[in-house]
């Protein structure tokens, strides 16, 4: 847990009465991973990605570039079918691109085998859903620990994670089942789910798109927490201009293409 | 580091040998969780096993048995030297083709021999004989013990051993018909010697319609050692007849037996292993379109083929495991089946060095049954999986 946390990382939490909002302190914050002179940790470069299905060709992505700074909180906003999704998904390496080059940390995914685009998902880049995406027969505990499982880690969570846990309010659900949480309980298991490996970016596709606005806010914050607090990237989709507005930058996709 | 910050400590984080128990703990806990999700699939996949590993182990518990129960009341009579009818081979129930006056004979031309004396046999369908003895002569050679009453008395009389008394529940005075004939039981014998049923060897010689003819000669030697002599001279007097020391025939006898089972052992592995295939094949072909989602999940988590094939065959394996104790245990009851219900030449051991031969041959079957399934599970993109509710 603390080689990927970032053990420089000795963030000061302080919480109010009740224990929910916590104060940051950013001031020495360090990148999560040796940076590579400063160069952005996602760079995309004329990507295209094209669907075929019977005789129709799909362009989802036509023709991306994107740089994104290592830890910059971004949000993608646009159209239903602009080829957000599709983004995400080539990015942590689950769907091949049709051409065009993505290099996560300096390295271009094309080079990787598919071991190696597995450890990616292992490791560097993890994944949030709008639909949650938790396993339904297990608790919120074994959905966290067979990501560690996976990655091969120890099964138990260090204190650094438990206040993470109690930072995102879940550390006295953790015995719970999905259908026993509320939405917004639920995308925090995911969340925590998604960084219990220390990812350097995390890929967050409408994260709020499934809740109120009290559980929007709550998600949204802590995403922006993780961000200022573990030096985390965030790339996160949305099509609610409010849930932009928390992030540091935003841009916009139509069709396929970046439109500003 | 930073002058002036402490690293944290942190207690949670144990060296990863540590994990590896609570890691596979929590890997069979999502394995658990998946077949009891399904308990209906999971309950006949389990079924399917056990019906393959009791096939299995019944019929070879019954060729043993069998077997076994025939040599040992083969090596009961206590003759050191078998005669049969020229031109039998030594599974056969024999046709009475050899006459009576040959015992005369060898008693008197063979050295060594000091009892001779025959048998007829008669088939009463399926593997169940009546045999015809002349029991004073047989009695001295195989030496009786009588659980109740005693020898023959009167013409239709029989005597029957406990295994065949306990099965047909018969006791002294009992009345039965067998070949179209009412007989008398008028005794009980241990069982392990010559058959299970007994009557006068004249009354079975005259109801067969072959008087003065015999379809098995058991000769006693003076000493043990001397059986080959005993053959060889015999094979001199009698030409073309088959005549075995006893440790011959027992071990043709096992030998021409076995070789026979095998082949049909072989064909019901073949078809139970085949159902065992089949059905893990289906149960685990449905759960893995059944669990798409739930794949594509684990996949985005970063895992790789190798750890959704560990999970699915492990899945197979704990299936695999209950099934073949439940088919061990189903073996327990057929065998009682066999005891209670079926004619009394069929006797089921319990062969254990064949349970881990059964379990390796349904483990074999349904890993086979869960490679095209899980090769499936590996290749299906997880973006769809994903993306559709
Ligand atoms: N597996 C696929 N096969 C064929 N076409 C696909 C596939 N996945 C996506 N598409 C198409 O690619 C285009 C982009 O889809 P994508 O899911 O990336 O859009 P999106 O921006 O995420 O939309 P939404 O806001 O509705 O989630 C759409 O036209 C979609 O129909
Ligand atoms: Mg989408």
């Amino acid at each position: 847990m603390s080689e990927s946390l970032n053990p420089n990382l000795q963030p000061e939490i302080v919480r109010n009465e009740s224990g929910e909002h916590i104060v940051l302190s950013t001031d020495n914050l360090e990148p999560l991973h040796t940076p590579v002179v400063n160069a952005p940790i996602i760079q995309v470069r004329l990507l295209m990605k094209t669907y075929r299905t019977g005789e129709v060709d799909v362009h989802a992505l036509n023709g991306i570039d994107l740089d994104v700074p290592r830890g910059q909180f971004l949000a993608i906003v646009g159209t239903s079918g602009s080829g957000k999704s599709t983004l995400f998904n080539i990015l942590g390496g689950l769907a091949p691109p049709t051409s065009g080059t993505v290099k996560i940390n300096g390295r271009d995914l094309a080079m990787m085998n598919s071991t190696e685009r597995t450890d990616l998902r292992k490791r560097t880049v993890g994944f949030v859903f709008q639909k949650y995406n938790l396993l339904p027969t297990l608790t919120a505990r074994q959905n966290i620990q067979i990501v560690r499982d996976i990655a091969g880690r120890p099964l138990d969570f260090d204190d650094q994670f438990k206040e993470v846990l109690e930072m995102l309010g879940i550390a006295r659900r953790m015995d719970h089942k999905p259908r026993a949480l509320s939405g917004g309980e639920q995308q925090r298991v995911a969340i925590a789910r998604a960084i219990v490996n220390g990812p350097a970016i995390l890929l967050a596709d409408e994260p709020t798109g499934n809740l109120d606005t009290k559980n929007s806010d709550i998600v949204l914050t802590l995403l922006r927490d993780l961000n200022k607090r573990l030096g985390q990237t965030i790339l996160m989709i949305t099509h609610n201009p409010e849930a932009a507005a928390y992030a540091d930058r935003t841009i916009q996709m139509r069709d396929g293409k970046i439109v500003g | 580091m930073r002058p002036g910050r402490t690293p944290k400590v942190t207690p949670g984080h144990r060296p990863s040998s540590r994990g590896n128990g609570i890691l596979k703990l929590l890997v069979n806990k999502l394995i658990f969780a998946n077949l009891l999700h399904r308990p209906l699939r999971t309950f006949l996949s389990v079924l399917a096993i056990g019906v393959e590993v009791t096939m299995i182990l019944t019929l070879v518990g019954v060729s043993h048995g069998t077997l076994d129960a025939t040599s040992r009341r083969a090596r009961g009579v206590g003759n050191d030297v078998l005669i049969r009818p020229p031109g039998s081979i030594a599974l056969s129930l024999t046709s009475a083709g050899m006459s009576e006056k040959l015992l005369v004979k060898l008693k008197d031309e063979v050295p060594h021999v000091t009892i001779a004396t025959g048998s007829v046999v008669q088939s009463l369908g399926g593997l169940d004989t009546l045999t015809g003895v002349d029991f004073t002569a047989m009695n001295a050679m195989a030496k009786f013990k009588f659980l109740a009453g005693g020898p023959f008395q009167q013409d239709q009389d029989i005597l029957i051993d406990e295994h065949y008394a306990k099965q047909k529940k018969l006791h002294v005075g009992n009345h039965l018909k067998l070949v179209n004939q009412d007989w008398t039981v008028r005794g009980v014998y241990e069982e392990g010697k010559l058959a299970h049923i007994l009557c006068k060897v004249d009354v079975l010689q005259n109801l067969t319609g072959n008087p003065g003819k015999l379809s098995q000669i058991y000769l006693k030697a003076d000493n043990p050692a001397n059986a080959q002599a005993i053959v060889d001279k015999a094979k001199e007097l009698l030409p073309g007849y088959p005549i075995y020391t006893m440790e011959e025939f027992t071990s043709l006898l096992t030998a021409s037996s076995v070789g026979l089972l095998d082949q049909f052992v072989g064909v019901v592995i073949g078809v139970a292993a085949i159902v065992g295939f089949i059905v893990v094949f289906m149960a685990m072909y449905t759960a893995i379109l059944e669990r798409t989602r739930e794949i594509g999940i684990l996949k985005s988590c970063g895992a790789g083929p190798s750890y959704i094939l560990n999970m699915l065959f492990r899945e197979t394996f704990v299936i695999a495991l209950i099934g073949i104790v439940f088919g061990i245990l189903l073996t327990y009851g057929t065998q009682w089946l066999m005891q209670h219900a079926v004619p009394a030449s069929l006797v089921q051991e319990t062969v254990y060095y064949w349970w881990p031969i059964t379990a390796a041959i349904a483990i074999a079957g349904a890993a086979l049954g869960t490679v095209v399934p899980a090769i499936k599970a590996v290749r299906q993109d997880a973006t769809e999986a994903l993306s559709y509710e």
